[in-house]
C-alpha cells in the first residue's frame, strides 16, 4: 500500500467536481440551461473510458510480445472498467438528452457510435467466454482487442465529425466545446473532473485486477 | 520470427500466388460450398422480390439500398466463415511448416476479396433483375460495391481466423465479433451508395470514399501485423 496519494487525490477531485459542479455558476445558455452541468460528469466519463480502453489495448500488445497471465488479467480488467464507464457515460448522456432534446435516444451519429463501441466490447467478453483453454483465450482475445480498437474506435471519432448532421455538442468539425463558450469557471471544474475520473478508472481496474490475481493464485493451488 | 522469414528462399509474392491458386482449386473441387453461397444470395433476393410483389412492385429507393447491403453482408459472413473453419488443425500445421503466416493472411484476404467481389456483382445483377434498377450513377455504385467487397474481405478474414480458433459455433461467433467492427464501414458504404442512387455529384462522395479506402488499408495492415500471433498457437 505504498502509492496511495493518488487515491486520496481521486477522492478529493471527484468530491470537488460533484460539489463545485452543482454549486458554482455556469453560463446561461438557451435550451441547455442548468443541464450544461452534465459536462462535468458525462464528458470526463467518456475521457476516462477512452484512456482505460487504450490501456487495455496497450496491455494486450504487451501480452502478445511477452505472454503472461498477469498481462492478460490487466488487459481484461481494464476493458471491463472501460465498459462500466461507457455504460455510465451512456446513462448520463441519455438523461441529458431527455431533458434537452426531449428523447432518451436519438439516431445521432455520435450516439450510434457510442452504442457500437459498447457492442464491440460486449463481443470481446463473448469471445473470452467461448474458450476453455486459458492461454488460447488470452492470446486470441488480445488479438481481437487490438484489432477492434484499431478498426473501429478511431472511426467512431472521425465519422460523426464528417457526417456533419450531429446535434451532439462540440460536433461538426469542432472537437472542443467552443459552442458552449466554456468559461474559466467551467474549466476550473471540468479539468479536475477529467483527471479525477481517469484516476478513478485506474483505481477501479487495480482493485478488480487484485481480485483476479488472488483468484488465479487460488486456482493454482 | 523475423530472421527466419528472411532466410526463406521463396519470395512472399510467390507464396501468396501459390496459396491463392490452392484456394481457387479447392473451391472448384468442392463446388457444393460455392453453389450453396450463390443459392443463398439467389434465394434471398427472390424472397425479397416475393415479399415486395405482395405490395405491388418495387421497393422505394432507401429500402432497396438497405436490403441490398443486408443481403451482401450476410452473404459475406457466410462466404468468409468457411475459409479458415474448413481447414483441419493438421492442415494448418502443414501450412505452418511450409509458408510464412503473412503469406497466408494476404492470400486469404485477396481470395476473399475476389470471391466477395464476384458474389456482390452477381447479387447486384440478380437484385436489379428482380427488384428494379433505381441507380442513377452506375459507375460510382459499382465501384463502391467493389470497395465494400474488399472492405468486408479484409475485416472478416481476421475475424474468421479468430472465430475458427474458438471452435464450436464459429459462424455465430463470427457474426457477433464482426458486425460491430463493420458498422462504421457499412455506414460509409450505404451513404455513398445512396449518393450514387440519387445521382449526386462525385464531389459529395469523395470524402467518404477516401475514408473507406483508408479504412480498408488500416484494417489490412492491422490484420497483417496480428495474424502471425494468431497463427502461432
Amino acid at each position: 500500500m505504498k502509492f496511495t496519494w493518488w487515491k486520496v487525490l481521486t477522492v478529493i477531485l471527484l468530491l470537488y467536481s460533484a460539489v463545485a459542479g452543482f454549486l458554482l455558476p455556469v453560463p446561461r445558455l438557451a435550451i441547455v440551461n442548468e443541464s450544461i452541468r452534465n459536462l462535468y460528469f458525462h464528458v470526463p466519463m467518456w475521457f476516462a473510458m477512452m484512456v482505460i480502453l487504450g490501456t487495455s489495448v496497450f496491455r494486450s500488445m504487451q501480452y502478445l510480445r511477452n505472454p503472461s497471465a498477469r498481462l492478460d488479467i490487466l488487459s481484461h480488467e481494464a476493458a471491463k472498467s472501460g465498459i462500466v464507464l461507457g455504460i455510465l457515460g451512456l446513462a448520463t448522456g441519455s438523461l441529458w438528452a431527455k431533458y434537452t432534446w426531449g428523447a432518451w435516444w436519438t439516431p445521432d451519429p455520435r450516439l450510434n457510435a457510442a452504442a457500437v463501441a459498447l457492442l464491440i466490447y460486449g463481443a470481446y467478453l463473448v469471445l473470452r467466454g467461448s474458450f476453455r483453454d486459458e492461454q488460447q483465450r488470452a492470446r486470441v482475445s488480445a488479438i481481437y482487442n487490438i484489432f477492434a480498437f484499431a478498426a473501429a474506435i478511431p472511426l467512431l471519432f472521425i465519422l460523426p465529425r464528417i457526417s456533419g448532421n450531429s446535434l451532439h455538442p462540440g460536433q461538426t468539425g469542432n472537437p472542443g466545446f467552443n459552442k458552449y463558450d466554456l468559461d474559466s469557471t467551467m474549466r476550473m471544474v471540468f479539468y479536475p473532473a477529467v483527471i479525477g475520473w481517469i484516476l478513478f478508472a485506474f483505481w477501479m481496474t487495480q482493485v478488480s485486477s487484485r481480485l483476479a490475481f488472488l483468484q488465479l493464485k487460488l486456482d493454482e493451488k | 520470427m523475423r530472421p527466419e522469414t528472411e532466410t526463406l528462399p521463396v519470395p512472399l509474392l510467390h507464396e501468396i500466388s501459390t496459396l491463392l491458386a490452392k484456394d481457387f482449386r479447392l473451391e472448384w473441387r468442392q463446388r457444393a460450398a460455392l453453389g450453396g453461397l450463390l443459392l443463398y444470395v439467389g434465394s434471398t433476393v427472390f424472397v425479397c422480390f416475393l415479399s415486395f410483389s405482395l405490395r405491388g412492385g418495387q421497393p422505394p429507393a432507401p429500402a432497396w439500398n438497405a436490403l441490398l447491403w443486408v443481403i451482401l453482408l450476410f452473404a459475406a459472413i457466410n462466404a468468409v466463415a468457411k475459409g479458415f473453419m474448413q481447414e483441419s488443425p493438421g492442415q494448418r500445421l502443414y501450412y505452418y511448416t511450409l509458408v510464412r503466416p503473412q503469406a497466408i493472411i494476404l492470400a486469404k484476404m485477396l481470395y476473399n476479396a475476389l470471391l466477395l467481389g464476384g458474389v456482390a456483382l452477381l447479387g447486384l445483377f440478380l437484385y436489379t433483375v428482380f427488384l428494379g434498377n433505381p441507380i442513377q450513377d452506375a459507375p460510382l455504385f459499382v465501384g463502391n460495391l467493389l470497395l465494400g467487397a474488399v472492405g468486408f474481405a479484409t475485416t472478416l478474414t481476421l475475424v474468421s481466423g479468430i472465430a475458427a480458433k474458438a471452435g464450436g459455433n464459429g459462424a455465430t461467433l463470427m457474426a457477433v465479433l464482426g458486425f460491430p467492427i463493420m458498422v462504421p464501414m457499412l455506414l460509409l458504404l450505404i451513404k455513398v451508395s445512396k449518393n450514387a442512387l440519387d445521382g449526386l455529384d462525385h464531389s459529395v462522395s469523395q470524402q467518404s470514399l477516401l475514408t473507406l479506402l483508408a479504412l480498408n488499408m488500416l484494417v489490412g495492415a492491422v490484420s497483417y501485423l496480428l495474424f502471425p500471433y494468431l497463427w502461432r498457437g
